[in-house]
C-alpha cells in the first residue's frame, strides 16, 4: 500500500509530504493548525520514504498554505514538498526554501535582546548560519535557538 | 548588498564581522599616525562641524570620556546622552529615541544594556552606528584599541599565545577581541569559572575559523607560554543574585610574584575597571600594558570616527 493512500484523498487542502519523520506534530504547530477547530487533518507518521528513509505525511483539508507557511516550514521540514488540492487534483506543487534572513517569523528567546520590549517596532529577525544542521540566530543580538525552543517561539 | 556589505560600505561598526583584516590593518595604521594628535601635540581638524551623539543607556567612563576625547581633539563636538532624567526613562523606545539623534548628529556611538541594541540602532537611522557594547554582545570598538595595543607591543598581532581570563560569559571585550584574534591566527586559552565559560556559540564560532582554543578553570601554569594575558573583571552587575557572584569573584588574581617566569615582552592587559584582579603591585612592571590600553582608545576611536565619516586621515600627520 502507498504511504499517500494510508489516508483518505483530500477533496480541498494541501498535502505536506516529505516532513523529517517524527515531526510532523511540530509541523501542525509550526503552521498553527488550530486542533480544536473542525478542519480535519490526517497525520502520517514513519512510513517508508526513499528520499528521506522514514517521513512523516500531513493532509490539511480546506487550507492552503501561503509562502508565509512555506518559510515557517522551512525551518523544521527544509526538504518537504508541498501539494495543493483543488477538487481532488493537484492545483499547484510547492517547494520550501530556507532564505538567509526569518523576518517575524520567530521571536529571539533570550531574554536581555532588544528585541524583547515588544514596543520596539523594528522586526523580529533571524539569520540561518548554517543549514545542516540547522543554526539559527537572533539578527540583532547573535543568541542562537534549539529547533524546539524555536518552534515555541515562532509568531 | 548583502546586509553586512552593506553596512560596511555605510561606516556602521556594530560586530567585528564589519571589518575586514585589511579594514583592521589600515585603521590601526591610521590611529598609529594620529598618536601625536591624540596626546594634544599636533592639530588637526579633520572634523570640524562635525557632531558625535555619546549615546549612553549604560555608565561608563573610559569609553564614552575616549570618544569625546577623539572627537574633541579632531575638532569635533559631542552631544552627550544619559538615559538617567531623559525620555527613556518616560519609557521611550530605542527607535524613538535614535529617530531624534538622526536629525542631530553625524554619528552615533551607543552603549546599551540590552544586547542587539547596536544593530537595531543601526537599522533604525542613517547615521553611522558605533557599537560601544550591547549588554554582553559586542565591545568592537574596545577590540580595536586592543588590538593596537598588541600590535604596539609586539610589533604584530599574528600568530600570538593570548590568556582570556575572568568573565569571559558576560564580558563582551573578550566576545570581539576572541572574534577579532583568531582571524589573525592566534592561539586562545581560555580561563573562566565553569559558571563564566565562554558562550557555546562563541567557541564554535572559534573553531570554525580553524583556532586553536583550550578551556580551562585554572590560570596556574599559564602565564610562562603566554604573549598576552587579558584579565577582565568579574561583573557584579551582570549576576542575577548576590549568592552566584559572591562564588566566583576573586577568584582569579594577578601579583608581580605570578609573574616570575613569564616570557620577555609578554604583556597584561586589562579592559578596566579593575577590581582586585591586578594586584597594584604589577602596574610598575615591564608586562603592565592597561593605563597604555586605555589611552589607546583615543587615536583608535579617531581613526574609526574618521573611517566612518568618510574622512581620510593624511599619509603623513604633522
Amino acid at each position: 500500500m502507498s504511504e499517500m493512500r494510508r489516508v483518505t484523498a483530500i477533496r480541498n487542502g494541501t498535502v505536506v509530504d516529505h516532513i523529517p519523520s517524527g515531526y510532523a506534530m511540530q509541523v501542525i504547530r509550526i503552521l498553527r493548525i488550530n486542533t480544536e477547530r473542525a478542519t480535519p487533518v490526517s497525520l502520517v507518521m514513519n512510513v517508508p520514504s526513499d528520499k528521506l528513509g522514514r517521513k512523516d505525511v500531513l493532509k490539511i483539508e480546506d487550507r492552503e498554505l501561503d509562502q508565509e507557511d512555506l518559510d515557517r516550514l522551512a525551518l523544521i521540514a527544509p526538504a518537504a514538498s508541498i501539494a495543493i488540492i483543488r477538487n481532488h487534483a493537484v492545483a499547484e506543487k510547492m517547494r520550501v526554501e530556507l532564505g538567509d534572513d526569518l523576518v517575524n517569523i520567530a521571536k529571539c528567546s533570550f531574554p536581555n535582546c532588544i528585541t524583547k520590549n515588544d514596543r520596539e517596532p523594528l522586526p523580529q529577525r533571524m539569520k540561518v548560519v548554517s543549514r545542516e544542521p540547522l543554526e539559527v540566530r537572533c539578527y540583532y543580538c547573535g543568541r542562537g535557538q534549539e529547533i524546539d525552543e524555536l518552534i515555541g517561539n515562532i509568531i | 548588498m548583502r546586509i553586512r556589505e552593506r553596512q560596511r560600505a555605510m561606516g556602521n561598526l556594530v560586530t567585528m564581522d564589519d571589518l575586514t583584516n585589511d579594514d583592521i590593518v589600515s585603521i590601526l595604521d591610521d590611529a598609529e599616525r594620529l598618536v601625536p594628535v591624540a596626546k594634544g601635540d599636533i592639530l588637526l581638524p579633520l572634523l570640524q562641524g562635525k557632531v558625535l551623539a555619546n549615546m549612553f543607556f549604560e555608565n561608563s567612563t573610559r569609553t564614552r570620556m575616549s570618544f569625546e576625547t577623539a572627537m574633541k581633539r579632531l575638532g569635533g563636538s559631542v552631544l552627550n546622552f544619559s538615559s538617567v532624567g531623559t525620555s527613556v526613562s518616560k519609557g521611550e523606545t530605542l527607535y524613538d529615541t535614535m529617530q531624534m539623534i538622526d536629525g542631530y548628529a553625524d554619528i552615533a556611538a551607543i552603549r546599551h544594556p540590552r544586547q542587539g541594541a547596536a544593530q537595531y540602532s543601526a537599522d533604525a537611522v542613517d547615521i553611522p552606528i558605533l557599537n560601544a557594547g550591547d549588554g554582553a554582545g559586542n565591545h568592537p570598538t574596545q577590540t580595536m584599541l586592543d588590538l593596537f595595543t598588541i600590535r604596539q607591543s609586539h610589533g604584530k598581532m599574528d600568530g600570538l599565545n593570548v590568556v582570556l581570563v575572568g568573565d569571559l560569559r558576560y564580558g563582551r571585550t573578550v566576545h570581539s577581541l576572541s572574534h577579532a584574534l583568531v582571524r589573525f591566527g592566534a592561539s586562545l586559552t581560555l580561563v573562566s569559572p565553569s559558571s563564566l565559560k565562554m558562550p557555546a556559540e562563541i567557541v564554535s564560532d572559534l573553531k570554525s575559523h580553524g583556532a586553536d582554543v583550550t578551556e580551562t578553570e585554572s590560570l596556574d601554569g599559564q602565564i610562562s607560554d603566554a604573549d598576552v594575558i587579558y584579565m577582565t573583571r568579574i561583573q557584579k552587575e551582570r549576576f542575577p543574585d548576590e549568592e552566584e557572584y559572591s562564588k566566583v569573584a576573586g577568584i582569579y588574581r594577578i601579583e608581580a610574584a605570578s609573574l616570575v617566569g613569564a616570557k620577555k615582552g609578554m604583556i597584561i592587559m586589562h579592559p578596566l575597571p579593575r577590581v582586585d584582579e591586578i594586584a597594584p603591585s604589577v602596574d610598575s612592571s615591564e608586562f603592565a600594558k592597561y593605563f597604555q590600553q586605555a589611552f589607546n582608545g583615543v587615536p583608535t576611536r579617531m581613526a574609526l570616527l574618521c573611517r566612518s565619516l568618510g574622512v581620510e586621515v593624511p599619509k603623513k600627520v604633522s
